[in-house]
């Protein structure tokens, strides 16, 4: 390993901190700098700086805490959900069986689909007039008349959340199966000696061994899920009545009218709410990179 | 005779789950299909029908016909690729510098990458709006390959220096005791060693600039938008094309399944090393 002064570690640097910085540091500053001014691209004749009028008028507007809950619950159930799934997936795929490597690239398919494609799919499987869901659970005997699922209040969230928990498991599945297959087998044996049954060893083998997959996995899910727009916004744009509208959605649709003082303002404050579990997950990145170092 | 009855319970509770999961998680594209290879009449019918009636490639020939379909293949596959060349080129030279050298403000440098992963797409989204407007390259691909590499770089330099950290600094060394220099050694050594996990690392990167759509859908106009852009944009005032949309979507996802299936297993191991190891 070289130690000596040497400028070739900057050289070789500077191309992908330039471009970070460009595209970057000089956004994120400015959309601080942004957020104490009035900036509304429709009205470019009153645009100047307005010190926390921004801030002021997001803390007093109840489509914003409306959709911070939103938020919570939003991040909330469809990571824990996820979570959960995304376990048993990963449960199953720990088994040895025919076709298994076949089957693990196939529940890996929801991944990478675009966010947008996954919205609209499922928009369609759950119209209102011709959505196959509204067929199946006719044809099941599980309601009677069709439900608008995306049109109405009441089952709009769920819908959207029950996307967002299906293109989430994979991933929570994919990491957790790399944990469970770098679990030693000494482990279960030696707990086989004690006499542990199958759920001792679920809860005193298996889950503290998977402790920092599963740290590490929430953590990058909940950024990412709160993030996401593409699901949502394909899904119901926010509605009907603002029902299906999270922070990163109401800021998107602020984009989109050209009010970007205001949505400059909302997301700097998403971003300080989510820096509090960023910060976490540089923690537990850097111890690792210490012990590697 | 009990210890088998559990036994086989148990093998056929397992694959009843396994079928359950993977019937959730297939079934929309499976239905996306079928969507796509049905006449409208059938589609709007008064009866749902699990497999077409009967089977058309008419919506896919509207998509390229009456849509253009063609133009938004080509522009995503523009940004996508010479985002994908940028973003490895310097998160290559990156990767190598934090791998291969130890230097002063090294780990400083290291959170900034990262911690770029962190900011949310709408903080950068904003500001980034404004200043393309600013300097004119709103509305050309350029503006959407700029905003992709916010976080196609990061990603790339963290997965790239995984797998460089996994190569034994031996190698170089024995050729650079040979007399070759630290390029030569680089380009003869670790390059063809590294080629599988450059190209995981790429194939990563084309997927997700060819799958974005919150930057794309600001940053383009009807000549330069993307595919999932024009996907959405089949949703019009007058209703939904869902025909033309699902056989867009079909066509979308194809050749993103085909990288996937190609560089699955050294992303997942990439992926997987750091949250694995800690």
């Amino acid at each position: 390993m070289q130690r000596k002064k040497n400028i070739w570690p900057y050289l070789l640097l500077a191309p992908a901190l330039l471009i970070v910085l460009t595209v970057v540091f000089i956004p994120a500053v400015n959309a601080v700098l942004m957020s104490f001014k009035n900036y509304d691209l429709r009205r470019p004749s009153s645009m100047g700086f307005v010190g926390l009028k921004n801030y002021m008028t997001v803390l007093a507007d109840p489509l914003f805490w409306r959709s911070l809950w939103k938020t919570i619950v939003w991040v909330g159930l469809g990571v824990g959900l996820q979570f959960v799934f995304g376990f048993i997936l990963a449960l199953l795929l720990n088994k040895k069986f025919m076709g298994r490597g076949l089957v693990r690239s196939l529940s890996l398919i929801p991944w990478v689909t675009p966010g947008v494609l996954i919205g609209l799919m499922w928009r369609w499987i759950f119209d209102g007039n011709y959505g196959v869901l509204n067929d199946i659970l006719m044809k099941l005997g599980l309601i009677g008349d069709k439900i608008p699922f995306l049109a109405q209040e009441s089952t709009a969230f769920p819908a959207v959340i029950m996307t967002i928990i299906w293109q989430g498991i994979p991933f929570f599945a994919l990491m957790l199966l790399a944990g469970l297959q770098g679990i030693p087998d000494e482990l279960y044996d030696s707990a086989d000696v004690d006499g542990a049954n199958g759920v001792q060893k679920f809860f005193l083998v298996t889950i503290p061994s998977l402790k920092s997959v599963i740290f590490v996995t929430t953590l990058l899910r909940i950024i990412w899920v709160a993030n996401s727009v593409d699901v949502i916004f394909n899904l119901t744009e926010g509605g009907p009545a603002y029902s299906t509208q999270t922070l990163s959605v109401y800021i998107f649709n602020k984009g989109n009218s050209l009010n970007l003082g205001y949505a400059a303002t909302m997301s700097i404050m998403l971003t300080l709410g989510l820096s509090l579990v960023a910060l976490r997950y540089l923690k537990s990145i850097f111890k690792n990179q210490g012990g590697k170092a | 005779m009990k210890k088998g009855k559990f036994k086989l319970l148990r093998t056929v509770l397992f694959y009843l789950l396994l079928a359950a999961m993977l019937l959730f998680l297939l079934f929309p594209f499976y239905w996306t299909f079928v969507t796509s290879v049905k006449p409208e009449s059938e589609l709007y019918g008064e009866t749902v029908t699990y497999w077409p009636r009967t089977f058309t490639f008419d919506s896919y020939r509207k998509l390229f016909t009456e849509f253009n379909f063609l133009k938004p293949m080509a522009n995503s596959l523009l940004v996508a690729s010479i985002t994908t060349v940028i973003s490895l080129t310097v998160s290559l030279l990156a990767a190598y510098s934090f791998s291969r050298f130890r230097f002063k403000g090294r780990k400083l440098l290291m959170t900034m990458f990262l911690t770029n992963n962190m900011f949310p797409t709408v903080l950068l989204l904003i500001p980034l709006y404004a200043i393309m407007r600013k300097l004119g390259i709103l509305y050309t691909p350029g503006s959407l390959v700029l905003s992709y590499t916010t976080f196609t770089i990061p990603f790339s330099i963290w997965l790239l220096n995984g797998y460089l950290d996994d190569l034994p600094l031996a190698l170089e060394e024995a050729a650079m005791v040979d007399g070759a220099n630290r390029a030569q050694a680089f380009m003869k050594i670790i390059l063809p060693i590294l080629m599988p996990c450059i190209v995981a690392t790429g194939a990563y990167v084309f997927m997700t600039s060819w799958n974005e759509y919150t930057f794309a859908v600001m940053f383009t106009n009807e000549a330069n938008r993307t595919i999932p852009v024009a996907l959405k944009n089949l949703i019009g005032q007058l209703g939904v094309e869902w025909g033309m949309l699902t056989a867009g979507g079909i066509i979308t996802i194809i050749p993103v399944c085909i990288m996937f299936f190609f560089a699955q297993k050294r992303l997942i191991a990439g992926l997987t090393a750091g949250a694995v190891k800690g």
